[in-house]
């Protein structure tokens, strides 16, 4: 019989269970490794290269090459691993943060100054909340012109 | 005996601690979180614990995936202020309390909670930017501090029960404590927010409100909150405030006691991606 996930209809969140984790194994460990000086020097001299002696898939590794979170999170990544390569970038945690949103650093600030964003319309998916996936990416460069 | 008089609240966001150590702490955007702490900074001056045992989380950098333990004791003499990847904070050592911690570890893991013993082991901002919001910064901390971490990182992390039991359990291992000590315990983390994906920067003001109410007078209410309101209603990472359950079980009231007081309390948003929460509750003396 199949475990319980009721945390698989969120929109927008990824839970890092034990499956998600046992995925991830390598992603995060190659991040961790980043906690030490010589090996984020090592890793920014040749990302390709440093990236190639861990056991990681060829997609996990494009995904941080490409530094695109969400996608590093499809894979098995969890965001307390992963700010390890944006400490390594010199971004912060809301850098990072709003990276995953679409969202520019100024209107991603500018939401969380504002109160941060509402669960209504997102807790459930098949709601129409900011968060939901119809309405990815966010942030005025993505929007639609009207016309 | 040794005797919990209050326990201590309190987000944890590393961001604050880069604030406070930038010398950040009178910008707009900080000023009114640091106006906050004002209060507790000298409510801690009269307080004058012994020791605090500090439930918090460690993030990816004492424990990485390597080995992931729900709850673990720091046994250590000391502890370092760790290297997150931007360099250690400039804070004082964490000095421990190495004979009451291993007294808890054999007290609780007798009472069925299978800790993990830690003997070295470097703390992260989720214990130092606790001791900063409430101590400002001494060239040493004011007291010994006993380190207990649990997993929050992976799910599924310790239920809420288990962690209100957990501080239950804690309280009765100090009651069987020959010296007199001062006991406080903090638990940290929270309130809303989520870090990750298109939902990041959740923040649930009307949920975390009532949070804060039903902590004070009904925990038991608390307790039985379910892993997946955490997730829903206060965001993925939101569920750190199953660690403010451990400390709240270890309240007299939970043991039949009288009702805590309330020293203080602060709410503000925001801290980065963060809601901050904060309350001193104190035993009858």
């Amino acid at each position: 019989m199949a475990l319980d996930k009721p945390y698989l209809d969120i929109p927008g969140t990824t839970i890092f269970d034990t499956e998600q984790s046992r995925k991830g194994y390598h992603l995060n460990q190659f991040c961790m490794s980043l906690m030490k000086a010589e090996n984020r020097e090592r890793f920014k001299a040749n990302e390709r290269a440093y990236l190639d002696e861990w056991p990681m898939t060829e997609e996990q590794k494009q995904a941080v090459l490409a530094r695109d979170l969400n996608w590093c999170i499809q894979t098995g990544g969890n965001i307390y691993f992963l700010a390890k390569i944006g400490a390594t970038d010199g971004k912060s945690f809301q850098q990072m943060a709003g990276s995953m949103t679409g969202m520019s650093e100024d209107e991603y600030r500018e939401m969380m100054i504002k109160g941060g964003r509402s669960p209504e319309g997102n807790r459930y998916l098949g709601e129409d909340g900011d968060a939901q996936p119809h309405r990815q990416p966010q942030g005025n460069s993505h929007q639609v012109k009207e016309s | 005996m040794a005797y919990i008089s209050a326990s201590v609240y309190t987000s944890h966001v590393p961001a604050i601690g880069a604030a406070l150590d930038q010398g950040k702490t009178e910008e707009p955007y900080w000023q009114p979180l640091f106006k906050g702490y004002e209060f507790s900074k000298q409510w801690m001056q009269e307080a004058k614990p012994d020791v605090i045992i500090l439930v918090y989380n460690d993030h990816a950098t004492a424990f990485s995936l390597q080995m992931i333990p729900t709850f673990a004791i720091g046994t250590a003499a000391e502890f370092r202020p760790a290297d997150e990847g931007w360099g250690p904070r400039p804070v004082p050592m964490v000095q421990g309390h190495p004979e009451l911690a291993s007294h808890i570890a054999q007290s609780v893991i007798l009472q069925d909670f299978d800790l993990t013993i830690v003997n070295e082991m470097d703390v992260d901002h989720g214990l130092t930017v606790p001791l900063s919001l409430m101590c400002g910064q001494p060239e040493a901390w004011p007291c010994p501090v006993i380190p207990f971490a649990v997993n929050v990182v992976q799910y599924p992390v310790p239920r809420g029960q288990r962690c209100f039991q957990l501080g239950q359990a804690i309280r009765r291992a100090l009651d069987e404590y020959d010296e007199d000590l001062n006991v406080q315990i903090w638990g940290t983390g929270g309130m809303t927010h989520q870090l990750q994906g298109p939902r990041a920067g959740l923040i649930n003001k009307q949920w975390d409100s009532n949070f804060l109410d039903k902590l004070i007078d009904d925990p038991e209410s608390v307790a039985a909150i379910p892993h997946i309101e955490y997730v829903r209603e206060a965001g993925s990472e939101g569920i750190e405030l199953v660690m403010w359950l451990i400390a709240r079980g270890a309240m007299s009231d939970v043991a039949g006691g009288a009702k805590p007081r309330v020293r203080h309390r602060f709410y503000h948003v925001p801290a980065s991606n963060t809601a901050v929460g904060h309350l001193i509750l104190e035993n009858a003396h």
